[in-house]
Order: structure tokens, then C-alpha cells, then sequence
């Protein structure tokens, strides 16, 4: 399988994401510029974490007219697998591949910690590897996490399925207390309709190997490597 | 003599300094020139009145690849090609100005200062100290450089994996903000900060010139300002995103193999990195002001000068590769201009189109006058050491009352309140994060781990400035044996107050000598370093407070250790002691003496020879995998420790002995170079021989287990009593 790293000039989780596909899970993988449009021969794009343009308007906010993001719209269109992790999930949803918006955390402080999720649709290409209600463990690291759509939107993600992880207790319950940013229903990652574009606030990629203190981000990334191959 | 004496005062120079000016140039200064010698014969660029004693620090070791000052920060090798570069700085007068700003703008400097020779960044720690948190401008301060470090450190993808914060009234209305970083370059990637070789190009990257931090250096760093006069247009202004971008860039030019030198423009902005720039290689230089990219019209030469505006360096190329380097920027949409050329006449020409602004021998602005004050010792001192702690009477408190007062004090209490706002984790190197003894980073590509820590404790180095010294670097390197680092190099930023006055100057130099001593004694170097003068407010100065940043090699990153306690039935032992002592001499310096019987008082002491043994004794038993947690048994004493290791490892202890006597002093004093452990009871022979074979005592107080902390006859808290005192502590005490 071969990873395309999308790469805008205040990305930083660009060489994580980079190491986990390469060295961690031993598959292809190569940056792509946000300047450039070239994303021939890749199976999975990939939007690190990062302030893609600092981040002083909304997050993702200019990032979304980055002469790239044409290509991964289209790409998206032809069904190739998208994941926006982060800072990518914001610029997702920012270029309307996902619907909702990102805003301030509602205890308005960055949070850096390990956080609980519970997969609430393992049917997806980027959590076919876990079961239904299973929890991850996995770190958080943003300022402006806390997921919003309208009443409409909210009803059809629901209704589609497309709410992939939910912010839970260890045991899987989803409480107020469990949930670091004031995400609308404790919403942490959802799919568009198609299934084929993830955005999700959680890093996995910080989560792939036992030194780091939990590998359960290697499902998500094995789940899309099951899917292409 | 035309010039006033307000004009003077503005940059901090003395009528005598510009006297000595005016002699060695034998004519008198422009305006811009005598600008410019105000920055560079400024405390915080001439390092006035401490390069004398920085002198006897010691700075050799087979590892360091660079003498300390030739260098933006300094370097050491790790093996495996690779090299650590580190250098620690502070940011405490435009902190306390504007703290989001002044904090924020600390952490993009030192971040600059390792970029520049070539490196990546690979970790910020922060040292802060404020005033107590019951007055609500301590805790806007507090609250507002947390956020500022948060804000710039988490934007530019580098982790903040540690520090330290204390809290006293010394530094009410003088907070002291000190960031460090640490950056890793393969060794033949190193790029220096000479700049030489005639018709070589000056090229300023980055942000465009703007009229913020003028006199930052002479006037916010390098005087103290007790008057109302408004201070904020010295404090710079940000812009994190940028100073992203150009670490790519600059990293991205390093590697095209064309750049000769670099620097970034810090203190005293433009001056001070083309004029040390040169001097390095003892060549000149010309440059065009009027190419600077400006951010408003009307600035005038002395404005673009002596402009500290963030986020710019000055890079040095062949006119050759002007064009492929300049390209690299270009991709990254970062701004650069041709500012000028080394020459090889030794003088700095700063001209503005056609007029020359300033013409100066770069020997004189880099030769300030160095100033060695006759130390004496504050009066304070007669008291504080006269103190009979023998006499002082056991608290009707409970042990338990006590300990958990201790938890919750903000010194003491747990930090996730600050850490959770850092990104600690980027670039996923992290293994231990903050809130250990020290933080471990991995190296990719190796087997290797470094370990990094901040210390400094200005309570002990009031009471006594030359053991404070000492146990200052004894207990960075206590933190690093904790988690099984080598020691191999130091980095220090020395916060004091006013140099001029004997009893300040007498606080520098025991601290450095006792600093010096440490060193030599556990043979380290000290690469790097800053110095903050002039911490006082309305006269009273800061406690002395030298702060060390200390890197740590673990050759395995297998071997090492954390602070909690894991298994149940595991035993604890004291390393370094061969019972829990009740001397009452303990209590000097103690946070308990403080929080508890109102003193700040006492003699602190150690042996450093001890000191020696037992850290090498715990690298070693970690080394050998006997110890299951390892933790420095340090401020609130032996009580302390041994509850922050229940709590990070939610597991209780029990203790195996009885403590008689003076329970105070057995709980909560402060006797340096202890360390408590936990093992298998099969691994206690082991431990013992080895111990025996490092000369160091230990003793076995207890077990891991239960759901308490308990000491029979003394006490016994519920774990999660002690949690809710230690984790909650700082956020209640924001309010």
C-alpha cells in the first residue's frame, strides 16, 4: 500500500505519520506539497495534525484553497481513501469533503492527553479491524476540537452511520466527563456518506508502537491496508 | 560630551562607558552607532558583569564539539554520527511586561538559537517561578506564560516534554520565565555562526522589520525598572506559524550544503547577529539597511537596528549559491533580501542606500568592559543560618494534615494542569512524558534515549548560594539517574538581581563557584548558557536562582526506570541513607520549614561525594534491570516522594519501620542525594551487593500495597485522598 503525506507549510505530524507507514508498518509512502497536484499511484492520502497556515483565522481556513486540495477532492470522488487526522480532519471539513466545523474547545486550553473512543461503526474502511463498541485508547492534541454541525447534518450522520468514534470512558460509556473538548455528542470522528473519507481529532499515529504507551492507532492504519489489499 | 544623560539611561550605558567609547573610537558616536554600543555593551549581549566567573565554569569534555560562546548553543556527541545541541534562556523581564508575548517570544529565540547551527528541535522544557498564587496578578502572570508557551510551542511541532515551577513572594512582580531546547543534527550537518570570507552574501530571512522590541536588550534585559514608565513596545510580538515555516526552510537550505553560517536574530536584532557573526572569524561587514523589508513606513536606521521583531535569521552564502538557496525560501514563501557582504576590514558599515549610517570596529563592540564587583555577604545571611532547628516545636498538626497541605502546595503539587496545554508528544519520540524526574526522547534509528530535566532551587541558594549552587546540578543529575541517564552535559541560564550591589554579586559568584565545584566533582561540562540580571522589584532582588538544563544519555533505551511504583509486594528502599533520619538539620531550607512554621531558613547541605556514588549506584542497579521505580526524593522530603510514587503508580505503601523521634524532620526534610526505589524481594541481594560495591548505605522502609499510605503509629491516607490533594491542587488554586 502506498501513502500520500499531504504536506502544507505548519504541518507537523507530517514525518509521524511518515514514520508509521514506513517504519512501523512497512508500506509506501511519500510527501505531497501542497503546492503540487501530482497523487498518481497512491492508495490512501493522508492529512497530518499541524497549524496548516497557523491557524489565526479558522483552522484549516485557507489551507482548503491550497492548489492540492483540488486533487484530493477528486481523488475523494474516485473513491481513493482519504484520512485527516487532526488539523486534516479541520481542513476537511473546512473544503466541505466532510460535513460540520471544528471549533474552540470549550474549556478554551489545548489539550494534550490520552483520551478513550468508542467505535461506534466498524464497518468502515478505516476501522474494519475493530469491533463494535471496542474502545481505543489513542492521544489528543488540539486547541479547536469540539466538533459542531446543525441539527439536520447531526440527524443524517446519525441516520448514515457515519459517526465513527465517539469520546467514551474506558468502559465505553459516553459521558460529559469523558469528553476533553465539548464535541457535539461526543463526536471524535466521523466518515462521509461514501465511507471513503475519515476525519477524525485523536492522533493514531502516536499510538502505533508499545514504547510510546499503546499501539491501538496500528487497527485504524491496518484496517485501510486490509481495504486496498 | 553631547550626549544626555536620559540618552544614556534609555540604553543602559554609563557616562564612564561612554567615555571609553569615545576614547577607543577617538571621535564621538552617531546616534545609530552609540544605539548599536548600547546593545552590544549591554549586560545581556556583553555580559558585563558575569563572563568573569562564566569563565571558571568547566567546558571541556571528549564529548562537546564546540567551546561554549563560539556557537549559537552548544553541542554534544551522542555516537552513531549523531549530536545534541542545547541551550537554555530566559525571557523574565518582557514575561513580566506581557507574559503571553514575553513567553511565547522566549520559546521562539532558544528555538532559533538551535535551528540555526543546523538542528532539528526535538524538545522545549520550561523553568518558571512566580510569586504565590493567592494574589491574583501572580496568577494572571502564571496563567498567561502557560498559555503563551502553549500557544507558540504547540504551533511549531516541537514537544515540550518537561520543567519545573516554583512559586514564592521573591518573585512577586519578577517572574522568571527560562526555556530550553534541544535539537539533534548529524555531525556533518553542523552549521556554524562564523561568518567569513570576502564577497560572502548576508542574506535576512524571515519577517519583515518592525518598530517592536527596541532596547529589549539595553533597557528591558539589562537594568532593573521600578517606575511606572510603560514598557510594552519593548516586548516583541510573535508569530509561531512563521517561525514553523522557517525551521522547514532553514533546514531545507542547510541541506542544499550551501549555507556557510547562520544565525538568528535574537537580543539586539540585526547588531548583535551581524556584528558577532563577523567577529567569530575577525572579518567586517557592509550592509544596506535600506533593503530591510519593513512592516511600517518612516522607521528610521537606529529603529532597524536595534528592532528585535521575531522570527527573522541572517544566513550566510557564496554569492555563487545565492540563487539556490534563495529558492528554497521562495518554495517555503518566506521573504529574503540581500542585506550585504563580509568584508575583510574588521569594521561594521551599516549604510542606507548611499548614506552611511554607522561605521564601527566590530573588536570594539565586541570588547564591553567586564566588571568583577567585591561580593558581601547579604546581612540576611547571619539570621536565616543562625536558625536553631532544634528549638522549633513539633506541629500539634497531624502527620496527615500536614502531607496533604504539602501535596496540594503548588510547588509540590502534580503539574498535569500545565503539561495537558503542552503538546508533549509531536514528532513521537516521547517515552517518558512530563510529570517523571526527567523526560526520555528516544533516537530513532538507534537504540539510544536522551533524558532531559530542568532544576533550580532559589530557597536553598538564598540560604546558603554556594551549596544551592551545588545541589543545584546534584539534583539534575540525581533526576537523570532516576530514569538511568549518564550525565554528559549541562546548559545553565543564572537568574539574579542587581550585579552592582556587593550582596547580589556575592550570591553570583558563590553560586557559580559551588556550580563549579559540582561540575568538576561529576565531571561535566556546562556547553551553554544565559545570564538574567537585574530581577528585582522596588529594590529587593529575586532569590538567587540558577537554573540547570541537564541532558542525560541512556545507551539502551531498554534500561530504564519512572517514578511509580508497579508491583505489590515489591520493596522499598532508601538509597544514599542507612535509616530514615529525624535530624532536624534536614528541615533547613524545607518546604515544610516554610509552609509550616513560617521560615525560610537553615543551612541546606550535601555531600557531594555521596551524591556521586548514589547516582551512579541507580544508573547502574537500572542498568542491571533490578529497580522497578526509581525516584528522587526532593522537595517536601522522603513523605512526598513516596506518595507521588503511590499516586502515578495507584498503588499504596506500606511502611516497614518505625520512625522515632523528631517524625517532622524523618517526613518532610530535605537531606539531599536520596533516592527511593522499588524491586522484586528477589532482587534486594542483588541491589545490596551492588550497592555495597558503590559505598552507599540504603535501607529498606517498607512494601508496595494496599490501597493507603501508611505509616504505622503515624499515619494512614487513602490513596485517593492523596490524589485528589496532589492532582487537583494547582487548578484550585487558580480558582
Amino acid at each position: 500500500m502506498k501513502f500520500g503525506i499531504v504536506v502544507f507549510p505548519g504541518t507537523w505530524s507530517d514525518g509521524d505519520c511518515y514514520h508509521v507507514a514506513k517504519t512501523v508498518l512497512g508500506q509506501d509512502a511519500r510527501y505531497v506539497w501542497h503546492k503540487d497536484r501530482d497523487v498518481s499511484g497512491l492508495d490512501c492520502l493522508v492529512l497530518p495534525g499541524g497549524f496548516s497556515y497557523g491557524d489565526y483565522l479558522r483552522t484549516g481556513a485557507i489551507a482548503r484553497f491550497s492548489p492540492v486540495m483540488e486533487e484530493i477532492d477528486s481523488f475523494a470522488n474516485r473513491g481513493g481513501l482519504v484520512i485527516g487526522i487532526c488539523n486534516g480532519f479541520q481542513i476537511l471539513c473546512e473544503a466541505g469533503l466532510l460535513p460540520g466545523v471544528l471549533t474552540r474547545n470549550h474549556n478554551v486550553q489545548f489539550r494534550c492527553q490520552w483520551v478513550d473512543l468508542r467505535v461506534e461503526n466498524p464497518n468502515t474502511s478505516f476501522t474494519s479491524g475493530c469491533s463494535q463498541g471496542q474502545v481505543l485508547r489513542i492521544p489528543i492534541s488540539h486547541g479547536e476540537g469540539n466538533y459542531y454541525a446543525d441539527p439536520d447534518t447531526l440527524a443524517s450522520l446519525i441516520a448514515k452511520d457515519q459517526i465513527a468514534f465517539r469520546y467514551s470512558t474506558p468502559q465505553g460509556e459516553i459521558t460529559a466527563d469523558a469528553n476533553p473538548n465539548g464535541s457535539l455528542e461526543n463526536i471524535a470522528g466521523i466518515v462521509n456518506d461514501r465511507g471513503n473519507v475519515l476525519g477524525m481529532m485523536p492522533h493514531p499515529e502516536r499510538c502505533c508502537e508499545d514504547a510510546l504507551g499503546g499501539t491501538d492507532g496500528r487497527i485504524i492504519f491496518e484496517s485501510m491496508m486490509q481495504v486496498v489489499a | 560630551m553631547s550626549v544626555s544623560k536620559e540618552t544614556l539611561d534609555e540604553i543602559a550605558l554609563s557616562q564612564m562607558e561612554y567615555e571609553a567609547i569615545v576614547e577607543r573610537l577617538g571621535r564621538e558616536p552617531t546616534s545609530v552607532e552609540l544605539g548599536m554600543f548600547g546593545s552590544m555593551w549591554s549586560e545581556h549581549c556583553g555580559y558585563k558583569h558575569s563572563k568573569l566567573l562564566l569563565r571558571q565554569l568547566p567546558s571541556s569534555s571528549p564529548r562537546m564539539l564546540v567551546l561554549p560562546g563560539e556557537e549559537n548553543a552548544g553541542v554534544v556527541d551522542i555516537g552513531d554520527g549523531l549530536a545534541v545541541v542545547m541551550k537554555i534562556e530566559s525571557h523574565n523581564h518582557p514575561s513580566a511586561v506581557e507574559p503571553f508575548q514575553g513567553a511565547a517570544t522566549g520559546v521562539g529565540g532558544i528555538v532559533r538559537d538551535i535551528f540555526a547551527m543546523g538542528a532539528r528541535p526535538i524538545a522545549l522544557l520550561n523553568s518558571l517561578r512566580f510569586g504565590p498564587l493567592d494574589e491574583v496578578q501572580n496568577r494572571n502572570l502564571f496563567r498567561g506564560v502557560v498559555a503563551g508557551i502553549s500557544w507558540y510551542g504547540n504551533c511549531i511541532g516541537v514537544p515540550d516534554v518537561g520543567g519545573e515551577v516554583s512559586f514564592s513572594s521573591s518573585y512577586s512582580g519578577n517572574p522568571l520565565v527560562n526555556a530550553m531546547c534541544v535539537g539533534l543534527v548529524e555531525k556533518g550537518g553542523m552549521v556554524r555562526a562564523k561568518a567569513s570570507g570576502r564577497g560572502n552574501l548576508l542574506i535576512l530571512v524571515g519577517a519583515d522589520t518592525g518598530r517592536d522590541g527596541i532596547h529589549g536588550a539595553s533597557g528591558l534585559a539589562s537594568r532593573t525598572f521600578e517606575d511606572e514608565r510603560e514598557m510594552r513596545p519593548t516586548v516583541q510580538v510573535g508569530n509561531p506559524f512563521l517561525e514553523k515555516v522557517l525551521i522547514e526552510a532553514c533546514l531545507e537550505a542547510v541541506a542544499t550544503g550551501y549555507i556557510l553560517a547562520m544565525q538568528d536574530l535574537g537580543a539586539a536584532g540585526l547588531t548583535s547577529t551581524v556584528v558577532e557573526s563577523v567577529a567569530r572569524s575577525g572579518s567586517g561587514a557592509r550592509i544596506d539597511i535600506g533593503k530591510v523589508l519593513r512592516r511600517e513606513d518612516g522607521m528610521t536606521a537606529y529603529e532597524i537596528m536595534l528592532s528585535e521583531s521575531q522570527e527573522r535569521m541572517l544566513v550566510v552564502v557564496s554569492a555563487e549559491h545565492e540563487k539556490a538557496v534563495r529558492h528554497v525560501f521562495d518554495k517555503w514563501d518566506v521573504e529574503s533580501i540581500i542585506l550585504g557582504e563580509i568584508t575583510e576590514d574588521g569594521m561594521v558599515s551599516v549604510y542606507d542606500g548611499d548614506t552611511m549610517e554607522a561605521c564601527l570596529p566590530v573588536d570594539v563592540l565586541t570588547d564591553p568592559p567586564l566588571y568583577r564587583v567585591h561580593g558581601v555577604p547579604p546581612a540576611y545571611l547571619e539570621e536565616t543560618q543562625s536558625i536553631d532547628l532544634a528549638a522549633l516545636p513539633i506541629p500539634t498538626e497531624t502527620p496527615e494534615s500536614i502531607l496533604l497541605r504539602l501535596l496540594s502546595f503548588p510547588d509540590i503539587a502534580g503539574k498535569e494542569w500545565i503539561f495537558r496545554q503542552y503538546d508533549h508528544q509531536v514528532q513521537t519520540n516521547t517515552l517518558q512524558a512530563p510529570g517523571g524526574d526527567a523526560a526520555v526522547l528516544r533516537i530513532k534509528g538507534t537504540g539510544k534515549s536522551i533524558a532531559l530535566t530542568t532544576d533550580g532551587n532559589g530557597r536553598y541558594c538564598y540560604l546558603d548560594p554556594f551549596v544551592g549552587g551545588i545541589i543545584a546540578v546534584a539534583e539534575a543529575c540525581r533526576n537523570l539517574a532516576c530514569v538511568g541517564a549518564e550525565p554528559i552535559a549541562l546548559t545553565d541560564c543564572l537568574n539574579f538581581g542587581n550585579p552592582e550591589r556587593p550582596e547580589v554579586y556575592y550570591q553570583l559568584e558563590q553560586c557559580v563557584d559551588g556550580m563549579t565545584k559540582a561540575c568538576q566533582e561529576m565531571d561535566l561540562p556546562v556547553i551553554s548558557g544565559n545570564v538574567s540580571l537585574y530581577n528585582e522589584t522596588r529594590g529587593v532582588a529575586i532569590w538567587p536562582t540558577p537554573v540547570i538544563g541537564a541532558l542525560g544519555l541512556i545507551e539502551d533505551s531498554g534500561k530504564q526506570c519512572t517514578i511509580a511504583f508497579k508491583d505489590e509486594g515489591d520493596v522499598v528502599v532508601l538509597l544514599g541513607a542507612s535509616d530514615v533520619s529525624d535530624d532536624v538539620q534536614s528541615l533547613s531550607g524545607s518546604v515544610y520549614l516554610e509552609i509550616v512554621h513560617g521560615k525560610v531558613a537553615g543551612v541546606p547541605y550535601i555531600d557531594l561525594a555521596l551524591e556521586v556514588s548514589v547516582q551512579r549506584l541507580c544508573r547502574r542497579a537500572i542498568y542491571d534491570g533490578l529497580l522497578h521505580s526509581a525516584h528522587d526524593c526532593a522537595d517536601g522530603g522522603l513523605a512526598v516522594c513516596l506518595t507521588e510514587s503511590c499516586v502515578t503508580g495507584a498503588v499504596g505503601f506500606i511502611a516497614g519501620l518505625t520512625i522515632n523521634g523528631r517524625w517532622d524532620a524523618a517526613l518532610f526534610g530535605e537531606a539531599q542525594s536520596r533516592i527511593v526505589v522499588s524491586l522484586s524481594a528477589d532482587a534486594l541481594p542483588a541491589l545490596e551487593k551492588l550497592a555495597a560495591e558503590h559505598g552507599v548505605p540504603l535501607v529498606q522502609i517498607g512494601s508496595v500495597g494496599g490501597a493507603t499510605f501508611s505509616l504505622p503509629g503515624l499515619l494512614d491516607v487513602a490513596l485517593d485522598d492523596l490524589e485528589v490533594a496532589w492532582k487537583g491542587a494547582l487548578e484550585k488554586a487558580l480558582g
